[in-house]
């Protein structure tokens, strides 16, 4: 047997590969690999959607596709996507529309007006509410939000307009309850948080000098937000809205559940409606022809391509309105 | 420490001018931080259109002392003040005084220069009178010119009133901040050391600057700097871990100081 | 008032001396916007209230013990009275959640690895953007993603295609919260651990990621209970099931219930025994998703 090797032999031996250039050079692979991985899913993501979609895109044109306003899936096999494109769009904008300012109320008041604790339980109560799944919000609206909005809006003013005012029962539509307002109603509670985290979150970046610089102006809370902390952190916040608006167009379930889904234009106030992703879950599973089913994944390129355009809108805003200079110099 | 605060009062009484030329004054006041004291018990005269400066080491408490008399610490949560803060006989922290009027009669001038960098210059101006419903044009251009001014900056930027307050260089932004504390015509402008971002050329136009403004107003500056304190202030108050260990006239204070801490300092064996 | 400049004229001194809102008014708006912003607040709160409250009433009916033990089948079962459940839907759900987070976790720790440990990586930008653009995607177009890839080929809906449109959904949650985790640790750590003498990924493995350990299991939860409540991706990929597989590759590789989807099949349905199944499934949805998100929270304030 050979003597044990000493504690200096011991220490100064030379590590394993694995402990030098190898080592490392395997990690970084590997770890790259995975980058690749993400970046691949992403990419993969618009070419797959085009490449299913593309019988679709062929038959009917890229801009013929988007702008055609039949959709028949039974007879002439028709598909044009404008109708859903039109619903995503007002439903989306109207949902923010409703749920933007009430969402900056409860950032200004979690970040500047509420008492340490009580702005730590509204946070968390606001990012409770983004956790709720949408099918959870979806069985509510069916079954709650829906019924009852037919009983105390929709049919009073339905009837109150056929009685006195019938030229505008061609607006608001069959009032039953499932339809356009009730998804952007739900819609608008459900990207109230994402609006009101973000805004929250570009408050919360406001420069402390801002603030005391203005204080030491003699303003009074309000003022000190509207004057200092307001304007500063509004890239932070209009990004906030521009993506919360990306959240809605993209949000399936609830409005799938809630929307009506006639797959015609045109939409009026209360009666149903399709948005883009709610017209895929629909159909998708029962999609038989090969037309059908591609149509379907065009859609789902073409709100790629919205979500895309979307996403770098915010991105860009955010930069472009961020403020410059401010800080020393 | 009491004792501290009886002798340092004892003191300026000899060298002090007469009490109405008193603009400001604290009478015991301390600061907690929650159970901390971060300013203890300290009584201090401002005189009227005079430069007080406050030296001391970092964390001495020069900074919370100067921000108790404008009431910022209204707005730090778990701060709290005791004592008196006089501003003209009469307490800013009685009962039913509302800080923001206070605020408006005592101007404050930061460390970074605070311009809001989403207005313009000309806004960044007037910002003070928007706030209490000024809109007449030919009110606002004239008070804008006359505080623009007062911090010798009108000569610089009166081409360019409507350009962005960020986009000035750094001192320029800190005369625009002097400018919009003024524009106000506050009676005492707190300055928290007000040169220490800025080059020295800046720094140099600031405490010129600052010994114009003093024909009109009373100056409290925090100053980190002793030769800035000597060159500028008419009396120095020094402070060290939350108390006033002395105030003199500048002049006695850099020559001839009562206090043994006080000469260390100032000669740099700490600090 | 002092003035600062000898040749104040009057209008000047005037305007500042009357200001023309009055204290009193300035105070009143701020009360007033006090008021408006807090009743919003109150107003956004109060929906989820509701929701849960709803969700929680209308289904603890039908959360009794068949329906922890019994699959669906079909309608007529709850129609004539048979003991019915969702105990296939519940098992589905841990096994394509869990199949999903073991394929997510470790290529998104990779990636969030990849973009703070080598900030110097030429792919890193375009790796954050397309990073961000798959997380701001909608979650239908990742389960149809998934569709093409892994249904079309396999012939079949599977749990594993479910698994995989749900990975879509975690990865890039995981690799943002990597990215952060990790940004957070300081340099000198590093250093410290490469002055040893210890190669990098030593001291990335053995260091680093166990020092940022808080918020990379805040990161997994948070994309755990976003990818939980999902359904849209799962119906055309694990596509739902009334029954339990016959065997236990049927989990992998055939259709599987999931509870978002079932809940969604069951609140569509027309039958009235299957809407309060529905509600119940819901309970059980938002207590998972609640419990992961509370783990969350408590593991962040613990740090």
């Amino acid at each position: 047997m050979a003597a044990a090797p000493s504690t200096y032999e011991l220490v100064r031996r030379t590590p394993p590969l694995l402990y030098r250039w190898l080592g490392d050079r395997i990690f970084a692979v590997l770890v790259t690999l995975f980058g690749l991985t993400v970046m691949g899913l992403a990419i993969s993501l618009a070419v797959v959607l085009f490449w299913e979609g593309s019988e679709a895109i062929k038959t009917f044109g890229f801009w013929g596709f988007l702008i055609g306003t039949t959709w028949d899936p039974a007879l002439t096999l028709t598909f044009g996507t404008f109708p859903f494109l039109i619903g995503t769009v007002v439903t989306s904008v109207a949902a923010l529309a409703l749920s933007f300012f009430p969402a900056l109320a409860v950032a200004i008041f979690s970040a500047e007006y509420a008492p340490r604790w009580l702005s730590h339980i509204i946070d968390a109560l606001v990012d409770l509410i983004a956790a709720v799944p949408s099918v959870v919000v979806g069985i509510w609206g069916i079954f709650v939000l829906a019924p009852w909005l037919r009983d105390h809006f929709y049919l009073p003013l339905y009837m109150w307009a056929a009685e006195s005012r019938p030229e505008l029962l061609p607006i608001i539509g069959s009032p039953m309850g499932y339809g356009m307002t009730t998804a952007v109603i739900v819609l608008a509670l459900m990207i109230v948080p994402f609006t009101a985290a973000l805004s929250r979150d570009a408050i919360r970046l406001v420069p402390k000098a801002q603030r005391e610089a203005c204080w030491a102006l003699g303003a009074t809370r309000w003022e000190v937000i509207r004057m200092a902390v307001l304007p500063y952190a509004r890239s932070g916040i209009v990004a906030g809205a521009i993506l919360s608006f990306g959240r809605a167009i993209g949000e399936t379930m609830a409005v799938a559940m809630l929307i009506g889904n006639k797959n015609t234009l045109p939409f009026d106030l209360f009666g149903p409606a399709a948005t883009m992703p709610s017209v895929i879950i629909n159909e998708f599973r029962e999609a038989v022809e090969n037309l059908h089913l591609s149509s379907l994944m065009a859609i789902g390129f073409y709100l790629f391509l919205i979500s895309l355009i979307v996403n770098l809108l915010a991105a860009y805003i955010q930069r472009k309105m961020m403020v410059a200079g401010g800080r020393s110099a | 420490m009491h004792n501290q605060e009886s002798t340092a009062a004892g003191r300026h009484a000899e060298t002090a001018p007469a009490a109405t030329d008193i603009r400001m004054e604290t009478r015991k006041l301390s600061v907690f931080y929650g159970d901390t004291a971060g300013v203890n018990d300290v009584s201090l005269s401002m005189y009227n259109k005079k430069i007080t400066a406050l030296i001391g080491p970092s964390g001495c408490g020069k900074t919370t002392f100067l921000r108790s008399l404008n009431r910022m610490h209204d707005l730090t949560r778990g701060a709290r003040v005791t004592g008196q803060a006089l501003l003209d006989g009469s307490d800013i922290y009685a009962p039913k005084v509302d800080p923001v009027t206070v605020r408006r009669r005592v101007g404050m001038v930061f460390q970074k220069p605070t311009p809001f960098p989403t207005m313009s210059i000309y806004d960044n101006v007037v910002a003070g009178l928007k706030l209490v419903g000024i809109r007449n044009r030919a009110v606002l251009d004239e008070v804008a010119e006359k505080a623009l001014r007062g911090a010798a900056l009108w000569d610089e930027v009166k081409d360019r009133l409507k350009a962005p307050g960020g986009g000035i260089s750094g001192g320029q932004q800190q005369r625009l901040s002097i400018a919009r504390a003024l524009a106000v015509e506050p009676e005492v402008l707190l300055m928290d050391e007000p040169t220490s971002s800025l080059d020295p050329q800046s720094t140099i136009r600031i405490e010129e600057l600052m010994s114009e403004l003093k024909k009109q107003v009373t100056i409290v500056i925090v100053t980190h700097n002793m030769q800035q304190a000597s060159r500028i202030s008419d009396y120095t108050a020094f402070f060290y871990v939350g108390d006033l260990v002395e105030f003199n006239p500048t002049a006695k204070m850099f020559t001839n100081p009562n206090q043994k801490r006080t000469e260390e300092y100032i000669t740099g064996r700490f600090g | 008032m002092t003035a600062f400049n000898g040749n104040t004229t009057k209008t000047g001194s005037a305007a500042l001396a009357t200001p023309v809102l009055s204290l009193g008014r300035r105070y009143w708006r701020d009360r007033l916007m006090l008021g408006l912003l807090a009743s919003s607040t109150i107003l956004v709160l109060v929906p989820l209230f509701i929701v849960i409250a709803y969700v929680v009433v209308q289904g603890i009916g039908a959360l009794n013990w068949d329906f922890f033990t019994q699959e669906l089948g079909s309608p007529t079962r709850a129609h004539t009275g048979q003991p019915t459940g969702l105990v296939h839907t519940i098992i589905g759900t841990l096994v394509v959640d869990s199949m999903a987070l073991i394929i997510a976790v470790p290529l998104g720790i990779g990636a969030g690895v990849m973009l703070a440990e080598y900030p110097d990586h030429r792919l890193n930008p375009l790796l954050r953007l397309l990073n961000d653009t798959l997380n701001g995607m909608p979650a239908i177009l990742k389960g149809m993603l998934a569709f093409a890839l892994i249904v079309k080929p396999m012939g079949t809906f599977s749990g594993l295609a479910g698994a995989v449109a749900l990975t879509f959904v975690m990865l890039p949650i995981i690799a943002r919260a990597t990215e952060s985790a990790l940004d957070i640790i300081p340099w000198s750590i590093r250093e410290a651990g490469l002055a040893l003498g210890l190669p990098r990924w030593r001291v990335i493995l053995s260091t680093i990621i166990p020092a940022a350990k808080v918020g990379l299991v805040t990161g997994i939860l948070i994309a755990f209970a976003r990818a939980a409540g999902e359904a849209a991706p799962l119906l055309f990929t694990s596509f739902g099931n009334n029954y339990l597989p016959s065997r236990w590759t049927g989990w992998l590789f055939g259709p599987v219930d999931t509870l978002p989807q079932r809940l969604y099949s069951l609140a569509i349905s027309p039958y009235k025994q299957w809407h309060e199944m529905g509600w119940a499934a819901g309970i059980v949805l938002l207590v998972m998703v609640i419990l992961l998100f509370i783990t969350a929270r408590v593991t962040v304030r613990r740090a």
